[in-house]
Order: structure tokens, then C-alpha cells, then sequence
């Protein structure tokens, strides 16, 4: 958003987006269900351009004690980029950025988890990117939701996430790192897809309320997309089980 | 079991609550019982129970667990048992006439030792005894820590793989239910021991299990 158009960059052409994709269609997504040996739950998750490593501890003792929740536990989630994840070097350690994504992801992954079933805990979920390429927020928070699920937290829903934006006058799903950037709009939404429960909603840009009711019916659209392959993911790993049992 | 278990994931809809009732891990809406988490679904009466396939130790009354002392007071001792939360031991729950303030004497810091869990409130409280035959201070051996999900394999059908490492290792071994394994024995044994587990642990959902540990106790190295 707000950069300037450089003029060799052609964003559509024939009704086609700079990566060839149709208005309404998702970046190639991969998810991958517990891929880290100590985490309690974990996944790996490319979509697109980006590429995030989302782990579960817990729902372990929340320290130091004047933090714990004596009626429920605490969801704690930390987003960070890795250093090489974009183009220049990212300075490391939490930033105005990460700090607020942290902040947003943890309140959405709050309403669906069944915190009142651990009081005085605290479940942290560390959500890594190693590569960015627009939509982290959305795929690290998809990325959790699975993480989450396989660490066999109860929860309501499994979460997802999915962008959708405005550019060039036309209302798209997904922006990439172009359109983010020479684009006039992007809105990330997370929902419980079971509900369509908005967990998540921020905006940058802007757009008419005709077009916001269009982009968010467009990403809510795409987060059940997305949704299936989580669900798909998780029963991968666990269908194996089924051999022996 | 004789029909076929299926995995359920959260929010799947795993019962129609007209014919079943939600039992552990389910919720209940509109008319269909829905699973809150990863695990698979076991029909029990007229009850829907989801049985967790990951996940840390629940602590429920009843259960032998291994704990480390973490913190000592003049009445209790605080102990980890693996579980989001710590467990009370009073004096009161222990085999030793404890006098006010000579705790330290009996159990100190980071000692092990085999427990019962007594009580488990909703508040998450956990209280422990050791007065019950079989439970005592663990006095050397070392501790391994395994998926607490992973322990009914460990042990196996009524006791039969735990059995056999110990007759194959001379090992003396204690499974604790929160998913630490007390092993004590010459230092081979422990080794073959500790080897036998982390197999049962990484390989908990094949078949012919029993009969692949075998063979590996059998080995000579």
C-alpha cells in the first residue's frame, strides 16, 4: 500500500493478475501438520510466496504467577519474522509490526480454544516466518490453528485466515507481494468456519461499503477453502493411527 | 472394539445428538454433538467420548505418577508431575511421622518419587498421597520421559511389554502415568531399556510391535 507504481509493473492483463491467477483465486497453499519433534503441536504451512513454522507449548504453568488467569488460561502468541525473510535484512526482535500481530492473532486463537478448561495456564504459540511475500498474518494464523489442533487443545473451531483487497478498482482474494504493495486496499479476516464467526478483521486502505461487503464475503469465501485443507492436513498425520487400532 | 475407530479433528461433527449424548471432548449444537479436539471416537453407552492422540497428561484421581519434589514448606512439599499444574504432597499423605518443619529431612529438592493422585478439583487444585502399598521414594535409577499418550503402549495389553523388557534387560522399571519411566539396573540394561522405549514411542501405531522389540532385546548390542 502507498508505494508508488513503478511503470514496468502490469498487474492485470486479459481479466489475468501479475501471477496469472482469476480475481477470485487462492495462491498455491501447503500445510503440513506436526513437524517439530518438542513442541507439543506443530505446522508447517507455504502459501504462495511465504513460508511459516507455527509451534504449541502447553497448556503449561504460567510464570511468573502474577500473570496467571485464575479462571482461565492464557493464549499467548508471538509472531516474528525471521531476519531473512524479506528482501532487506529485518531487523530482529519484536517490532511496532510484529508487536501488534502478536497481539491480534492471540485474541482471535483466544475466542476459540476452551481457555475456562485450563485456569492458571498459559498455552504460548510461536508463529515463525522464514519467508514473507504478503498475507503473513493470514498464513501464520492458519498456520496456528493446525499447530493448535494437533497439540490436542480443545477447541470450539479451528481457526483460519485469508486476505482479499482492492486493486486497481477491482476487488481480488489473496493479494500477493504486488498487489499489496501498488494496491489500494488489503483486509486480512480470520473466522471459525463453523460459525463464520469473525475472529479477526483489520483494514488498510480504502474501500467503499459496497466493496468492503464484497471483500469480505470474497475472504470469508476463501478461508473455507483454506479451512478444508487445514482439516485435511490434520488427518494425514493422524490417519496412520488407524492401522493398528 | 469391534467397529473400526475414527479419527475426529475440532469442530467435526462426530454424533447426532438426538441418538447420543456428548461425553468427554464433544460439544454440543444444533442438534449434532461436535469433537473439541484431536482424537478418536469411542461410543461408550449412549455416550460420544473423544480419546486424545496427543496432548499433555491429564491428571485424574487414581493415577500412579512419577513426581520431582520442586519446592518444600513446613507442611507440604510442591511437586511437578508433568501436568500444566504443580501437585500438593502434605505430610499427612506421607509413610514417615513427618515432625512441623523437618520436611526437608524426608523429601528434598529435586528427589523422585512414585505418588497416587488423590484429588483433583475444578479449580485445578491436585493433591497427592504416598500412603498406599507400593508407593515410596525413588532412590537411584534414572528418569526418561516419554509422551504421556504414548504410555498404554509402553505397558502394553495387560502388562505384557513392559514385562518383557524387564525380563530382557534385568531392569528394575516403573511406568508412571503422566509419561515418566523410572528405570533402574546395570548400566547395559538401562541402555537396551531406554533404547526398547524411545522404538515403542516413535513406532506407538504399527503393527507387530511386540514382536519387533523382541527382536531388538534379543540383539546382542
Amino acid at each position: 500500500m502507498g508505494m508508488k507504481k513503478p511503470e514496468d509493473v502490469v498487474l492485470f492483463k486479459n481479466n489475468r493478475r501479475i501471477d496469472g491467477r482469476k480475481l477470485d483465486e487462492l495462491r498455491p497453499i501447503k500445510i503440513e501438520a506436526g513437524v517439530l519433534y518438542r513442541a507439543d503441536g506443530s505446522a508447517y504451512v507455504e502459501w504462495g510466496g511465504n513460508k511459516i513454522l507455527a509451534a504449541v507449548y502447553g497448556p503449561r504453568e504460567a510464570l511468573p504467577k502474577h500473570i496467571q488467569d485464575p479462571r482461565k488460561a492464557i493464549v499467548n502468541a508471538r509472531y516474528n519474522m525471521a531476519a531473512f525473510s524479506v528482501e532487506d535484512r529485518k531487523r530482529p526482535g519484536p517490532d511496532r509490526r510484529s508487536i501488534e500481530i502478536s497481539k491480534v492473532v492471540s485474541e482471535a486463537l483466544e475466542r476459540v480454544i476452551l481457555t475456562e478448561q485450563f485456569p492458571r495456564a498459559t498455552i504460548d504459540v510461536n508463529i515463525e516466518v522464514l519467508d514473507a511475500d504478503a498475507g503473513t498474518r493470514c498464513a501464520g494464523l492458519t498456520a496456528a490453528g493446525v499447530a493448535l489442533a494437533d497439540a490436542g487443545i480443545p477447541m470450539r473451531d479451528i481457526p483460519v485466515a485469508c486476505a482479499a483487497g482492492k486493486v486497481e478498482g477491482k476487488v481480488i482474494l489473496d493479494l500477493c507481494k504486488e498487489e499489496d504493495n501498488y494496491g489500494e486496499a488489503d483486509m486480512p479476516v480470520a473466522i471459525a468456519p463453523l460459525t463464520d464467526e469473525i475472529l479477526l478483521l483489520q483494514m488498510d486502505g480504502h474501500l467503499t461499503y459496497e466493496e468492503f461487503e464484497k471483500a469480505l464475503n470474497l475472504a470469508i469465501k476463501g478461508c473455507h477453502i483454506v479451512s478444508e485443507m487445514q482439516k485435511k492436513a490434520l488427518l494425514k498425520k493422524y490417519e496412520k493411527v488407524l492401522e493398528v487400532e | 472394539m469391534d467397529e473400526q475407530p475414527k479419527i475426529a479433528i475440532p469442530s467435526m461433527v462426530v454424533g447426532d445428538a438426538k441418538k447420543f449424548r456428548p461425553g468427554r471432548g464433544t460439544f454440543e449444537k444444533n442438534g449434532k454433538i461436535y469433537s473439541t479436539r484431536l482424537g478418536l471416537i469411542s461410543k461408550q453407552a449412549n455416550f460420544i467420548n473423544i480419546i486424545p492422540l496427543s496432548g499433555v497428561y491429564d491428571p485424574v484421581p487414581g493415577d500412579t505418577i512419577i513426581g520431582v519434589i520442586e519446592d518444600i514448606s513446613p507442611t507440604n512439599w510442591l511437586v511437578d508431575i508433568n501436568a500444566p499444574y504443580p501437585a500438593i504432597l502434605h505430610v499427612n499423605e506421607v509413610p514417615w511421622h513427618v515432625e512441623l518443619g523437618e520436611t526437608s529431612k524426608y523429601l528434598k529438592y529435586a528427589d523422585a518419587i512414585l505418588a497416587k493422585i488423590l484429588l483433583v478439583d475444578e479449580t485445578k487444585k491436585i493433591l497427592l498421597t504416598m500412603r498406599e502399598r507400593g508407593l515410596h521414594k525413588l532412590n537411584g535409577g534414572q528418569i526418561i520421559k516419554i509422551q504421556p499418550i504414548k504410555v498404554p503402549r509402553v505397558i502394553g495389553k495387560k502388562g505384557t511389554m513392559i514385562s518383557l523388557i524387564k525380563k530382557y534387560t534385568g531392569c528394575r522399571i516403573i511406568v508412571g502415568q503422566n509419561g515418566r519411566i523410572w528405570i533402574d539396573g546395570n548400566t547395559k540394561g538401562v541402555e537396551k531399556a531406554t533404547r526398547a522405549i524411545r522404538k515403542i514411542e516413535a513406532e506407538a501405531h504399527t503393527k507387530g510391535l511386540t514382536v519387533r522389540i523382541e527382536k531388538l532385546l534379543k540383539s546382542r548390542s
